[in-house]
């Protein structure tokens, strides 16, 4: 069964890598540093992030998690800000727990399950979390108990940044590894594709999402990329 | 070391390679290798001048086969490719763990370099590499990081900035002797095998 489901995994992969470059009026893919054999990258402005470490001006030694991994470009931006780096491969845990069984994702003993290994953290932690595009790839249950968990371990006034990548129904969305090139851009490097969730993720559904956080914060961007930032 | 000395002596051509060089008085075991080296490496130096030899750090290893549960301190480079459990502490030395290397330990060390798994707090005075295949839960505090892609890193990063080192001319106190080397522990533990 799980090998099947990582079979499933792969042979999209390979499809999407197969598949090249997506269409995106203007973006320039760069296939020459950073991304790996088969994976696409391009340079993009986020706003998003501009705003995320743009409220964090003039402060030091603040705590941001980051649940896209550890990426050597990430570490060494938010280390020579002087903060400190904390890591979580979400996503991958994600995978491990759940795979591709959507159903998994409403059983409440799974979604604490997973919550215990990806976000065990004391209430009011960090700074700011750094969630990307981890949360697209959710089931609403799980969606909103990992909401949650971020707004619980986020101090007041802390952020969460996030993207969504569309509004659309879509039956898979490409998966990205963010890295930060400076304030205002990020690297995108796509490296196959998940199942979509089933929940759409327009700016109301967002606001819903994030309704317990004093505001939220919306940025449209090329490709129908949302970039959410939500302040406890 | 004195199967290194013999083969260089014997490697050594018969007749003098420098007429300059007097042959020196006998001298301990120790001095020997230094005298060998300067021998086959001295024909463009100038007459009379001895180059000191770079010290050359010696390496413990705890091969794949070995588990160790407890303390390890070591005044020497340290590769585990076994498991050890406990605390490792090498002061101013390197530590490789190796692809089959666990380690379920506190380290601290001068350098540390991860290629297989690390689950504890990891001080490093000047730096820390986690390679591709590596997999490291545990906060780090070091003077400089380098992560590969692919590498599984759960835990916070603290970057330190490493503290300037003493005068050489100052001679350090003697620690205390350490309970055991790992070199002794490691030879003990390949000694059984």
């Amino acid at each position: 069964m799980l090998s099947e489901r990582l079979k499933g995994f792969l042979r999209a992969s390979r499809s999407a890598a197969e598949a090249g470059p997506p269409a995106n009026g203007g973006s320039v893919p760069n296939l020459a540093s950073g991304p790996g054999r088969g994976e696409v990258s391009e340079t993009r402005q986020s706003r998003g992030l501009d705003q995320f470490f743009g409220s964090f001006r003039d402060q030091t030694g603040l705590s941001i998690l980051d649940l896209g991994g550890a990426h050597q470009e990430n570490i060494n931006f938010i280390t020579s800000l002087g903060h400190k780096f904390h890591s979580e491969d979400f996503l991958r845990i994600f995978q491990e727990t759940f795979g591709e069984d959507i159903a998994d994702q409403s059983n409440p003993g799974r979604i604490d399950y997973f919550l215990r290994q990806s976000l065990e953290y004391p209430d009011e932690q960090f700074d700011g979390v750094l969630a990307w595009d981890a949360l697209e790839y959710m089931e609403p249950a799980l969606l909103a108990a990992t909401a949650d968990r971020l707004f619980r371990i986020l101090k007041p006034k802390g952020y969460v940044l996030a993207i969504f990548h569309s509004a659309e129904r879509k039956e898979t969305v490409s998966c990205y590894s963010f890295r930060i090139q400076d304030l205002r851009t990020l690297q995108a490097i796509r490296h196959g594709q998940r199942t979509a969730s089933q929940q759409l993720f327009n700016n109301r559904s967002l606001e819903k999402l994030f309704h317990k956080f004093e505001s939220v914060k919306f940025f449209l961007a090329r490709d129908s990329l949302r970039e959410v930032i939500a302040r406890k | 070391m004195s199967v290194w000395n013999k083969q260089r002596r014997e490697e050594e051509p018969s007749g003098p390679l420098n007429t300059n060089i007097r042959p020196a008085p006998p001298a301990p075991a120790v001095e020997t290798k230094k005298e060998a080296t300067t021998l086959s490496s001295m024909s463009s130096m100038p007459v009379g001048r001895v180059e000191p030899e770079p010290a050359r750090g010696g390496s413990a290893t705890i091969g794949k086969a070995v588990k160790i549960a407890g303390q390890i301190y070591s005044r020497e480079d340290l590769y585990v490719d076994g498991d050890v459990e406990g605390t490792i502490e090498l002061m101013d030395h390197k530590l490789t763990i190796g692809p089959n290397g666990k380690v379920h330990a506190g380290v601290k060390a001068r350098e540390v370099v991860a290629l297989g798994v690390v689950q504890g707090n990891v001080e490093a005075s000047e730096r820390i590499e986690i390679r591709k295949d590596a997999k490291l839960v545990g906060d780090i505090k070091t003077a400089r990081i380098i992560i590969e892609d692919g590498a599984y890193f759960k835990g916070s990063i603290d970057i330190v900035k490493a503290e300037p080192k003493a005068a050489p001319s100052q001679p350090r106190p003697q620690p205390a002797p350490a309970p055991a080397t790992v070199a002794a522990v490691a030879s003990a533990a390949d000694a059984k095998r």
